[in-house]
Parts: C-alpha cells; structure tokens; sequence
C-alpha cells in the first residue's frame, strides 16, 4: 500500500496540489458542519408541519446512498487506471462514476420535488428549512462534480493522459471521496436518525 | 516493464478499495437494517447509528483517502486535526448552548411543567 503513497508524491509539485486541495476540503467540511448544526438545532421545530417519520422514504434513500458509495469507488478505479497509464480503463470508469453520480442527482432532484408538490417546501417549518439547505448544498457540491468529472474527460479525449491530467483526477478523487462521507453523515444523521 | 511495475503498483491501493467498499456496504445496509427492524430504542439508538457513522467515516479515511499512508511531516493529519476540532466546537458547542437557551427562556409556568415531566419534581 505504501506505493501508493509514493506514486502520489512521485512529482514535488503534485503533493503541495494535493494538499493544498485537502485544506480546501477541510475548510469545506467546516461549512457542513455549521450546517450540521442548524439541522441539530433545529430538528424538532416542525411548526405544526411534517417531521422527519412522516416525510422520508428509507428505501429511496438506500438507494441514493448506495448509488454515491458505488460511485465513491469506480471513482478511485479510475484513479487507479490513470496510473497504470490505461486510457480506456480511466475512460470507463469515470463514464461509470459520471453515470452513478447522475444518477444520485437525479434521485435527490426528484425527492425534492415531491416534497415541495405536497407542500413541504423549505418555508413550511424552520426544520424543513434546514434539511433543503443541508442536503442541497451536498447535492450542489455533488453536481459540481459532475461538472468537474466531464471537463476531466474531455481533456483526456482531447490531450490523453499526461501527469497534469493524473494529478487533476487524483484531487477530483479526494473531492469525490469527501463527499460520500459526508453524505454517509447525512444518511445516518438526517434521514435514519429522522424517521425514528 | 514500465507498465508491469505501475500495474503492480497498484495492486495494494486496489486491495485497499475493495476491502474499503466492502465495508462501507455492510456497514451501510447494518444502519439501515437496525433502524428499519426497530432493533435499538431510544437515545441508544442515535448512539448506535453515529457510531456506525464515524466507523465508516474512519474506513474511507483509511482506504480511501489513504490518510495514514502520508508521508513525514504529516500535514494532512495536522490540518484534518485541527479541522475535527472545530467542527466539534461548532456542533457540540451550538447544540448545547441552544437546548440550554430553550430551558432558560421558559417562563415560570413552563419551567415548572417541564421539571414536573422531566425531573420529575
């Protein structure tokens, strides 16, 4: 495992990439967890409204975790790919992450509409208000990602895989990974910890 | 022989995936199940699913974002610490501070309902 570590620092410059992208990050993490915060606070200020038990769907909710975690690992594929030099394989992996992540969004998009359909928009309650802002700005990063993952691929199909574009799938990685977790947080926290 | 070496490279970090993803899914599908069946009641229960969090939370640092393979000084692990012990404050310090607020800012009615059902006064 310690090669791994060695091909990522192989170029001086690459490592002082990497973290100066992991303290973005972290800075980002940050802001979650004010948001964080506000859900913890307000979480019982329904306002008369709907709570967490009558609004939320687990089984949806499975399967939007399950498509980013999936999507967390084809990601790390692809990395891996990349630095065996193997365009095809960085190609098709990231295809697949694109297509998971997508399909994440969408899920998300659609829950959201549901919710404001029946009326259960962010004004409904102090609560509701919360959960949009905590679970859509996860959702935006998320769609940003997607943004990033695309120029990614074209740059390869355009220039194929040199160092620069290695060191730019790798830090799109650590981006990608951070956000599982983060969703991880709010799937327990949010949705399992909600609906009980 | 170039490409024979960086494919076996990679075959750790790709171990370290799997191993990764594996138990994040059954860590994933444990939380779910637990709190579809009803198994833990109470506030054991969010005890139980932040700690399956943080747990999943540790692997994917660890095989994922390969924090513990970094090479001297650590400065990732240096920033990542200092990171947890702000967003500890943050959360820990509003949610006390805020259940705190509602029990001071109850009036004497309420206060005194409230310690009749909670303190059992």
């Amino acid at each position: 495992m310690s090669e791994a570590m060695v091909a990522h620092q192989s170029h001086p410059d690459d490592s002082k990439s990497i973290l100066g992208f992991w303290i973005y990050i972290m800075t980002d993490c940050v802001l979650f967890a004010s948001l964080f915060a506000v859900f913890a606070v307000m979480r019982n200020a329904t306002f008369g409204g709907p709570n967490g038990h009558e609004l939320f769907s687990l089984p949806f909710v499975l399967a939007e975790t399950m498509l980013l975690l999936t999507s967390s690992f084809t990601c790390g594929l692809m990395v891996l790919a990349g630095r065996v030099r193997s365009k095809q394989w960085v190609m098709l992996a990231l295809g697949v992450t694109f297509l998971l992540g997508l399909s994440f969004v969408c899920l998300e998009v659609s829950e959201f509409r549901h919710l404001v359909i029946e009326g259960n928009s962010w004004r409904r309650s102090g609560f509701l208000s919360a959960y949009f802002t905590l679970v859509a700005t996860h959702g935006l990063h998320v769609s940003i990602g997607l943004l990033w993952l695309v120029v990614n691929g074209w740059r390869i199909v355009k220039r194929g895989l040199g160092d620069v574009t290695q060191k730019r799938l790798t830090l799109f990685s650590l981006f990608w990974h951070f956000l599982d977790i983060i969703w991880i947080i709010i799937f327990s926290m949010v949705y399992l910890v909600g609906v009980r | 022989m170039n490409a024979d070496k960086s494919r076996a490279a990679i075959a750790g970090p790709l171990q370290a995936y799997i191993t990764g993803f594996i138990l994040s899914i059954a860590l994933t599908l444990l939380a779910y199940s637990l709190t579809v069946h009803h198994v833990v009641a109470g506030n054991a229960f969010i005890l139980v699913i932040a700690s399956l969090a943080m747990i999943q939370l540790a692997i994917q640092l660890l095989f994922f974002l390969h924090l513990s393979q970094e090479s001297r000084p650590r400065w990732r692990l240096l920033v990542f610490g200092f990171m947890v012990m702000v967003v500890a404050i943050l959360v820990y310090g509003s949610v006390w501070i805020m259940n705190n607020l509602n029990y001071n800012m109850m009036t004497p009615s309420q206060l005194k309902t409230f310690m009749h059902q909670n303190e059992g006064l």
